[in-house]
């Protein structure tokens, strides 16, 4: 059976071939609109049926210089006739608006031999020596790599509908791969329509003669024809990316107001708010920093809105302090966390799991909180909605942990059945019952009422400090264990309500793979790779960090060996200079050796992008082969 | 029956508050603090209006004065060092109903919460913020405060600080948007009253800066000018602080000071010969945050489905 990653294209002649799925990228300077082009070329494949998902390839900068290796701004969309849950392995058609802005996509891995470079030519006759010079080389280059470079005068084949082609040359280029890969054409002068609504019919027509002429420039330039067939599906999908994902949510739960700070990759979530939020009576607050935009929150929260506050790594650094007092002082509030690279400023545009530990530890003292992690955009949505009902039920913070995978990547996925339940009910303002305190922990499960203000009779002094159930300052030595006590065991009766992970493949085996967020789709795809080459793999994914989805121990012990495999730093295994002791694990596999107690191994990088299937597919084999499941060759074979 | 209206056993309003009402555990504050003060002063004012104790919350960061949730009997929130300001702009933002006392040291507010300070003043939202400014820290136990003059001998500068003194009335009267700005002194209880009643009464952000001396670290800092009344300056104004004449008599050095009249608010502000007390700035037309961060209290859960199902149609394929 042909599998979709070895789908090569190669220049042939006649019929459209019939392939399982197609990866194509756009990659070009800042500011060319190869994103806008992506994302209506993967609508269109959404709305024909296809599964899609998107990566976004982001520069750190606005503006990064022009031509440059590292300034590549673009899009990877893969869509094939299944559900897509990953960006993929190599891609296998891309369009590029410079030659060296191949380079930072070949220094991700991103190509293959074979894989078909469409290259705007202008460069080759540049007035600049230099260019001409850089532009002959790369393409030299690119050719000893394997890859099928085709020079195409893109810019100059614009200038028949355009006076600035570095405008308008992502609609040629949809209109290109939409012959390319045979997408209907007028879904996507639609996509055009609406992407221009606000421009004006001028613009539109233009952009719409850039769409048709880039399909005609394909159909007489280039022999590549390639159909993806699609499933179309009656169920109701929408398509959106994990932030707006999480916005919609952030609605559908009822919040009415998220208060925050600037910070990528976190903002487009409030970008996308902002334009809607008011129509569901809801707020944004643009604090003056971190700090104040998680204490705005909680003010908020205190007053009987549960509120919600979005922020990445270095903010979450920030608003430590608050969540701890949040969880002292029992104060509902969800966090959310989209992940990049750390510490510090770190990678801020890119992908990386690596807050596990921030988001369980972070606050000094005691402070246990929920910690979920979302693994799908369709979970950035349902998980927002659960988060609310978790902290008001648990009056508790919440940190959902997404990422910038999730953040800008795009899928198709059902669409929501609003319920009015997740909606907030008006705040209770009904007296306070005579001689409740503002504590009343139940013995068992640590839960208790809380009073709001307005409420007669509630009136109680909310208090960072250790405090008794009348939330009065701990003068005595066992107040503050009771407190503690009683703070902990909320988590024990929620954990007592989850169920344990499913098991993704046999229940028991030789090896089982452990993964959190943004990672499951392309985990899930390299286990059932190695599942079909026979090897007895299976593999979790977890939602819930804290407290613990339950049985794991149990589950662990039905396979001869359990490994995560995550997005953030680690040691090699044997530490540095021999000291296993000390040798640093990836976070979930420390966090799950000291909670099970059991021998959990590890892999992780640090790339700043997200994982291949293919990569993780070698992974397995090669501990399959340290296991002696599969023998050394065989898993270099496939590494390879 | 002639004068007396009939049915005047109905004008018995339903719930009658007296102090008691206003008054939480007993305070934990030195004798002779000027916290006491500050909080009889806050618990007559909330007595006087007949503030719902339920709908009145008293919030505070931490440091001496930030205990002041603790002593009254409304709701109250004690939080973190220097964050009282965005936590109490959290909960009047989406409860613009609630009447909000905000207790803050110079600590507090003009070091480690300064950018807050500054932020707050901006979003003038409707609360009373009281700077407890005793020039020192005190419950860490005597370290340099913002507001410590040069010279002053502090466990952090025991051979005497370096650098002057922020000044918090000038500073505040800087920032754009700023609503109310008034100052008083703990050694007389009348105008800090009227100081306070003025600041309640005004709508926005009402900063009132109360000059107080430490009992344990700071009690001499102010001894000249409580030892020479001619040492402090009374603003006065029809528009201005009304304190009892009886209390501001020994002030024979007094200025008509017109507090619409941001400038000269400034120029007096910023005297070192004199401690101006009284009201220096007050605009009553500024914007007021909370009347966008409250808006869409009244959208129906059935609006809301509504409105979200509009949006997920925009993201249908």
């Amino acid at each position: 059976m042909e599998s979709g990653r070895n789908s090569a294209v190669v220049h042939e002649q006649g019929a459209a071939r019939q392939v399982r799925e197609a990866i194509v990228e756009i990659v070009s300077d800042s500011g060319e609109g190869a994103q806008k082009a992506g994302q209506s070329f993967a609508t269109v494949c959404a709305k024909m049926g296809n599964g899609v998902w998107t990566v976004e390839i982001i520069p750190a900068e606005i503006k990064p210089p022009a031509r440059s290796r590292a300034g590549a701004s673009g899009i990877r969309i893969r869509f094939g006739s299944k559900a897509v849950t990953n960006m993929g392995d190599q891609a296998d058609v891309v369009v590029a608006f410079n030659e060296q802005v191949l380079y930072g996509r070949i220094m991700a891995d991103a190509f293959r031999e074979g894989t078909v470079i469409l290259l705007e030519n202008r460069w080759a006759k540049d007035a600049d020596e230099q260019i001409r010079d850089m532009y002959a080389t790369a393409v030299e280059d690119f050719r000893a790599r394997g890859l099928i470079v085709h020079e195409l005068p893109l810019h100059e084949a614009c200038l028949k509908y355009t006076t600035d082609p570095r405008l308008g040359k992502n609609m040629f280029v949809l209109g290109m791969l939409c012959h390319i890969y045979q997408l209907n054409l007028d879904l996507a002068a639609n996509e055009v329509r609406a992407a221009f609504k606000k421009k004006g019919d001028k613009v539109i027509e233009q952009n719409l003669a850039l769409l048709r002429g880039g399909g005609e420039f394909a159909a007489e330039n280039l022999t590549y024809r390639f159909n993806v067939p699609a499933m179309p599906t009656r169920q109701d999908l929408v398509v959106t990316n994990g932030n707006q994902a999480v916005g919609l949510g952030v609605m559908a739960s009822g919040m009415d107001l998220v208060s925050m700070y600037p910070i990528t990759p976190a903002t487009s979530a409030t970008h996308y708010l902002a334009g809607v939020f008011q129509n569901l009576g809801g707020f944004i607050h643009q604090a003056e920093d971190e700090i104040a935009a998680i204490g705005f929150a909680i003010g908020a929260s205190y007053a009987g809105k549960t509120a919600c506050t979005i922020t990445s790594g270095p903010g979450l650094a920030l608003k430590t302090e608050f969540i701890g007092l949040a969880v002292m002082a029992e104060v509902p509030l969800v966090i959310v966390d989209v992940q990049r690279g750390g510490p510090a400023t770190g990678l801020p545009t890119k992908i990386e799991q690596g807050d596990l530990f921030a988001a369980l530890y972070a606050s000094p003292g005691d402070a246990p909180k929920v910690v979920m992690a979302a693994a799908t955009i369709e979970e950035c949505f349902h998980m927002v909605i659960t988060a609310r009902k978790l902290a008001e039920s648990f009056r508790t913070p919440v940190i959902l942990l997404t990422d910038a995978n999730l953040a800008t990547g795009q899928t198709p996925y059902a669409r929501p059945r609003v319920r009015e339940d997740w909606m907030a009910a008006p705040i209770d303002q009904s007296p306070w019952p005579e001689g409740v305190t503002p504590y009343e922990w139940d013995p068992e499960t640590g839960l208790s009422r809380r009073p709001i203000p307005g409420q007669r009779g509630g009136q109680y002094v909310l208090t960072g400090l250790a405090h008794t159930k009348q939330s009065h300052v701990a003068y005595d030595p066992r107040a503050n264990q009771v407190g503690c006590e009683m703070r902990s065991r909320k988590f024990a009766a929620l954990a007592s309500t989850l169920l344990p992970p499913k098991i993704h493949g046999d229940d028991q085996g030789d090896l089982l793979v452990v993964g959190w967020g943004s990672t499951l789709g392309t985990i899930d795809e390299a286990v059932e790779r190695v599942r079909e080459e026979g090897y007895r793999v299976s593999s979790i994914h977890l939602r819930f960090l804290s407290p613990l989805e339950p049985g794991l121990a149990e589950i662990f012990g039905r396979f001869k060996r359990v490994m995560t495999i995550e997005l953030n730093y680690s040691d090699p295994p044997s530490g540095f200079g021999g000291d296993v002791q000390s040798a640093r694990r990836a976070q979930l596999a420390q966090y799950l050796r000291a909670q099970t107690l059991c021998d959990v191994d590890y892999w992780s990088i640090t790339p700043g992008q997200p994982l291949q299937p293919g990569q993780v597919h070698g992974v397995i084999m090669e501990r399959l082969a340290a296991m002696g499941v599969v023998d050394q060759r065989a898993a270099a074979a496939h590494a390879g | 029956m002639f004068g007396l209206k009939t049915d005047w056993s109905l004008e018995v309003l339903p719930r009658y508050f007296t102090l008691e009402d206003y008054e939480g555990g007993m305070a934990r504050w030195c004798p002779g603090c000027g916290d006491h003060g500050v909080l009889a002063a806050v618990q007559r004012i909330c007595r006087d209006a007949q503030l719902k104790p339920e709908s009145t919350v008293s919030v505070s960061g931490i440091g001496c004065s930030s205990r002041f949730p603790h002593y009254m009997k409304t709701y109250g929130f004690h939080g973190l060092h220097g964050r009282a300001l965005p936590v109490a702009c959290g909960i009047k933002s989406r409860r613009p109903e609630l009447t909000i006392w905000v207790a803050t040291g110079d600590g507090d507010c003009c070091s480690i919460g300064a950018a807050h300070w500054v932020h707050a003043i901006r979003y003038n939202m409707d609360m009373v913020v009281m700077l407890f400014d005793n020039n020192v820290y005190g419950l860490t136990k005597n370290q340099t405060s913002p507001t410590s003059r040069p010279g002053s001998k502090t466990n952090t500068h025991p051979r005497g600080s370096f650098l002057p003194p922020l000044n918090p009335a000038l500073t505040t009267l800087s920032i754009s948007n700023v609503s109310f700005v008034a100052q008083t002194v703990d050694w007389n209880p009348v105008h800090v009253y009227a100081t306070l009643k003025a600041a309640y009464e005004h709508k926005g952000l009402s900063f009132v800066r109360i000059l107080q001396r430490c009992p344990q670290y700071t009690p001499k800092v102010f001894e000249e000018a409580q030892r020479d009344p001619s040492l402090m300056l009374l603003l006065e104004h029809e528009k201005g602080v009304q304190a009892d004449p009886a209390g501001t008599k020994i002030y024979t050095n007094r200025t008509q000071h017109d507090p619409s009249d941001i400038n000269a608010a400034r120029q007096i502000a910023s005297r070192e010969d004199v401690i101006p007390i009284g009201l220096l700035f007050r605009d009553a037309d500024r914007p007021r945050y909370e009347e966008f961060s409250s808006l869409g209290a009244d959208v129906t859960i059935e609006e809301k489905v509504q409105a979200l199902e509009k949006e997920l149609d925009r993201f249908a394929i």
